[in-house]
């Protein structure tokens, strides 16, 4: 599998959330998405990019381009140092929030996503690693 | 700050959101139209929602907020022009927006609310008394 392009995002303010949902738009539509695949993307981005902010006092995405021979993937990966989640399971179900959110980032990102992986202790921080081929 | 106008035409409050909002100009948006629609006396608010290239569950959210919030209020709100991609990857997010009205375009959404208006009027009119 070959990356062919890599870049990074900070996520420290509502704002960084807009460039971050800005960067994976132009992205996917380069690498030729569907416009249906370009926003389930964006918006698993978006809720991802939210959650760093909001629950992990800010952090970054990395985004990449993934080539693997045959089809074209990319891949964000956000990272945050807070304070982790403990119960990782039940972060993922529907509904469960320790914000004000409606509990749908996580279980909503994975479901856009072709591709989700998530490492995170407490006190450790949160990576989460999402990926959508083409 | 910057915000979202919000233009008023008699009984009606129409908002076209041309911008990919961050969340504090979402909560903004959400708090003057409330303010709005006491101040203006309105009875029917239309959001137009055909620039978003993505509703999230924050936007999401903000929306039934408004539709929620306006209801109580004694106003009718009507979202027009949700994106077919927004539609699909809203539902797929697990937030299908249940108790917002919608339409597919701003004319059949402001004939919604004319109708809608058209029945509260007559609902009036035939209890003077209250």
């Amino acid at each position: 599998m070959t990356i062919l392009h890599v870049e990074e995002q900070p996520i420290r303010s509502s704002e960084d959330v807009v460039r971050v949902r800005q960067a994976v738009r132009a992205r996917a539509v380069q690498s030729g998405f569907s416009l249906i695949d370009q926003t389930k993307l964006v918006t698993a981005a978006s809720e991802l990019a939210r959650n760093a902010l909001e629950h992990g006092g800010g952090g970054t995405m990395r985004l990449e381009l993934l080539n693997d021979g045959i089809r074209r993937a990319v891949r964000l990966t956000f990272e945050d140092h807070g304070p982790g989640i403990a119960d990782v399971a039940l972060a993922l179900k529907d509904g469960y929030s320790t914000g004000g959110g409606l509990g749908l980032g996580l279980g909503g990102a994975r479901r856009l996503s072709s591709e989700f992986d998530i490492v995170s202790s407490p006190g450790q921080g949160t990576r989460v690693t999402i990926a959508r081929w083409r | 700050m910057e915000r979202i106008p919000i233009l008023k035409m008699g009984r009606y409050l129409l908002v076209t959101i041309q911008v990919d909002m961050h969340d504090r100009l979402a909560l903004a948006l959400q708090d003057d139209l409330t303010t709005r629609i006491v101040d203006a006396s309105a009875k029917a608010v239309l959001i137009d929602i055909s620039a978003l290239e993505i509703v999230d569950s924050f936007i999401g959210r903000m929306i039934a907020n408004i539709a929620a919030m306006s209801s109580v209020l004694d106003a009718e709100t009507v979202v027009v022009g949700m994106r077919p991609a927004v539609a699909i990857t809203l539902v797929e997010l697990g937030l299908p927006l249940k108790g917002v009205r919608t339409a597919l375009n701003v004319e059949h959404g402001m004939a919604l609310l004319k109708a809608r208006l058209l029945m509260h009027d007559e609902e009036d009119d035939d209890h003077p008394a209250r």
